[in-house]
């Protein structure tokens, strides 16, 4: 990737500021024919994948008592890793972006629910709800880019540090909650400014703290101890569905923005940005994948990541519903829906972060994504649409 | 032991786990079964009601606030209880008329079906008889007005004493518990009067002090719409006798209206723009707040929160409340509507 504003075919240039305030227009009759008729559906759905959610991991739970004989941990550790998924992605993800808020159901309601997630709600809201999905793919504003510890656009700067940044994305995949936890904390910024004595600092390390006590104290303690003889296996088992949890969501997450297709932004391009180049950005900056509905179900509908990043606070299985007529919206605009099958998207993520591992190769780069040489610094008005004519 | 039970369920607590099989228990939070719809006349139905056992009973009279999920939104309204309170089966029953575009009232005389689980309050009010059953007794309702009164008819707590029913409602077939009130008067238990609007107009105080010329005297419950109780409030209060006179209100009665303003939900992040003529306690719940409410016609206090900055107008006299960070004011939301920007600590 290259920000968007300094591409030779840069994708939006025939779209002209009146255009970007349509497309605006068509996308607020979209999300306000599914805010008329939200509402009985949503909420019995929500209900039912929380019935099946808590059935399945207390179930498997009770099945890994026994995880000492074989076929008892197979299944187990099976049913435990599809609950965790379950409860991260279409359950905490979404109600924590408030999408049952309207239900005005205390128990299943964006300020009240907490997660099986070592990072607390409250601080994980604030970085992802706040930060990145206001920000979205804007260089040095969207954390969410490289998450602080990976370049994965080359317009961010090289250092030597990432040279093994394949490996860290590795073991961020592996331990995908701590790296949120710390993320979300922001620890390695607070930790270099030396902020990390400020009592506001402290209290949100406390409480970081404190979540994680109580969920290693479940699953690699209590869990395993109540397993009686089964302890070990029951460790084993407990240990490898954080693992499979942690893959999963972190390759639905790397799809989300890190596929090849998928544009970023300067960061004074969003200086005064309208509601419809904030659409405009979120459709460019995010990427789908296809699959079944199982599969769309298991990601929390991330899957429909442009229609999410679109509507954050929709209920989540709309987004298929809606899909069709947000990909119409492209075809009409001009612009490229990016979507593949989760293998495919995987490996151009990961091939993005083996391939900016080292410094930038220009003749390396796809050819629309080199950037136009000695482009000038336009003054850019309106903020996304300024290249348009330049 | 539970706090075991918590070490492994942690996010969620045991109970989280429990509701999914029995969420009726006791522990549990307050809920019932309804297990019988029976239609009372063309707009109003009975809803019987298993309560969980955390249930504590009632004193006829009082009402109960129902949580119910219409449209996939929680909605909470209050009913009064219409069962007597030995009840052989445990069973409540509160009696619900359908209002011109009431959602829930709509909901629940029409739509909902036996087996729905509803949320449920303990039940509370005043609008109660005194534990010494006074000699002569003056119910007068008007409508649904008349359910509270049913309560107390059904529990026999009247009995002994001289009592007069003076109901109104548009035609005979409208009358709720019609068949069954007929039958007390014909038994003597009560005397009846019935008026109908169609026939009679709506019911007024000086009618009232015709068809019962001793009403002044008698110790007098009063419930139905807002334009006859503060009339009867008004001729018991000039009259001294303000004490005899024992009312409950279904409805808000609007006086006046604020001057509209954006209301910011701070903790919740939330801002809304809301007219003067909205509760705050709509305008939040509109915007998905989770709001805490009670009676939603400013007597019980249950939705009180703090108004951090700005005014609130009060919607049944016009009082303008204003309050700076620090002072700490408390609101009314239910009965609040915003009169410029506010700050609400929710």
């Amino acid at each position: 990737m290259t920000v968007i504003q300094k591409k030779a075919d840069n994708p939006i240039a025939h779209l002209t500021a009146e255009d970007i305030e349509s497309l605006g227009k068509e996308l607020d009759a979209i999300r306000d024919e599914v805010i008329a008729s939200r509402g009985e559906s949503d909420a019995a759905y929500i209900r039912k994948v929380i019935k099946t959610q808590r059935t399945l991991e207390i179930s498997s739970r009770a099945v890994l008592l026994f995880s000492l004989f074989p076929p008892a941990w197979l299944v187990g550790t099976a049913g435990l890793s599809v609950a965790k998924i379950l409860e991260n992605m279409e359950i905490g993800h979404n109600i924590l972006h408030g999408q049952y808020d309207f239900m005005r159901d205390p128990k299943i309601h964006s300020t009240t629910w907490e997660w099986d997630h070592v990072s607390p709600a409250a601080q994980w809201k604030h970085s992802h709800n706040q930060l990145h999905h206001t920000y979205t793919n804007v260089l040095g504003k969207d954390n969410d880019l490289g998450y602080g510890i990976m370049r994965v656009d080359e317009d961010q700067k090289w250092h030597p540090m990432h040279l093994g940044q394949p490996l860290w994305n590795f073991l961020n995949a592996c331990f995908f909650e701590y790296g949120i936890a710390a993320y979300d904390l922001e620890l390695g910024r607070n930790l270099q400014k030396g902020r990390h004595r400020s009592p506001e600092f402290r209290a949100r390390a406390r409480a970081v703290g404190r979540k994680i006590r109580k969920q290693v104290l479940k699953d690699y303690v209590v869990h395993p101890l109540l397993s009686g003889p089964s302890f070990l296996s029951t460790l084993a088992a407990t240990f490898t569905a954080n693992l499979v949890r942690n893959v999963w969501s972190h390759s639905v997450i790397m799809c989300g923005h890190f596929p090849n297709g998928v544009e970023t932004f300067e960061k004074k391009s969003i200086e005064g940005e309208t509601k419809g180049e904030w659409y405009l950005r979120q459709m460019l900056g995010s990427a789908n994948i296809s699959g079944s509905r199982l599969m769309h179900i298991m990601t929390g509908n991330l899957s429909f990541q442009i229609e999410h990043h679109l509507f954050p606070d929709l209920p989540s299985k709309r987004y298929q519903e809606i899909a069709p007529k947000v990909r119409d919206l492209f075809d009409r605009y001009g612009l490229a829906y990016t979507t593949g099958p989760l293998p495919k998207q995987v490996a151009s993520a990961w091939w993005k972060v083996i391939r900016l591992s080292l410094p930038n190769r220009r003749d390396a780069r796809p050819a629309q994504d080199r950037p136009v040489d000695d482009a000038p610094a336009q003054p850019r008005v309106p903020a996304l649409a300024g290249a348009a004519g330049a | 032991m539970l706090r075991l039970a918590e070490t492994v369920t942690t996010p969620l607590l045991p109970q989280d786990y429990l509701d999914l099989v029995a969420p009726l228990r006791s522990g549990a939070d307050l809920r019932g079964r309804i297990v019988a719809v029976e239609p009372e006349t063309p707009d109003a139905a009975t809803l019987v009601i298993r309560p969980g056992r955390g249930w504590r009973g009632h004193t006829p009279g009082q009402y109960v606030r129902l949580g119910v999920d219409v449209d996939g939104v929680r909605q909470w309204r209050a009913y009064s209880v219409t069962s007597p309170p030995d009840r052989p089966d445990g069973c409540i029953t509160v009696t619900v008329k359908a209002i011109p575009d009431g959602r829930v009232s709509n909901h629940l005389v029409r739509r909902v079906r036996p087996g729905t689980l509803v949320h449920l309050d303990q039940a509370q009010g005043d609008f109660v008889l005194p534990a010494a059953t006074p000699e002569r007794l003056l119910f007068v309702t008007a409508g649904s007005g008349v359910t509270p009164v049913m309560g107390m008819l059904r529990s026999g707590a009247h009995r002994g004493a001289d009592v007069v029913l003076v109901h109104s409602a548009p035609r005979p077939e409208d009358v709720i518990f019609g068949a069954e009130l007929r039958d007390l008067a014909d038994r003597g238990v009560i005397r009846l009067v019935e008026r109908h609007t169609d026939v009679h107009g709506l019911l007024g105080v000086d009618e009232l002090a015709e068809l019962v010329p001793d009403h002044l005297d008698r110790q007098t419950w009063a419930c139905g719409p807002v334009g006859l109780l503060d009339a009867l409030g008004e001729r018991w209060a000039t009259r001294d006798v303000a004490d005899r006179l024992h009312v409950e209100r279904f409805r808000r009665s609007v006086a006046a209206v604020g001057e509209g303003g954006t209301v910011t939900f701070a903790r919740s992040t939330v801002t809304v723009a809301a007219d003067g003529a909205t509760p705050i306690l709509e305008a939040g719940e509109q915007a998905g707040v989770l709001m805490p409410s009670g009676c939603r016609m400013g007597i019980c206090f249950g939705c009180v929160v703090p108004l951090r900055e700005g005014s609130v107008r009060d919607l049944r006299n016009g009082d303008l409340t204003t309050a700076e960070p620090g002072d700490g004011v408390l609101i009314q939301t239910c009965v609040s509507a915003a009169a410029g920007p506010c700050d609400i600590e929710l």
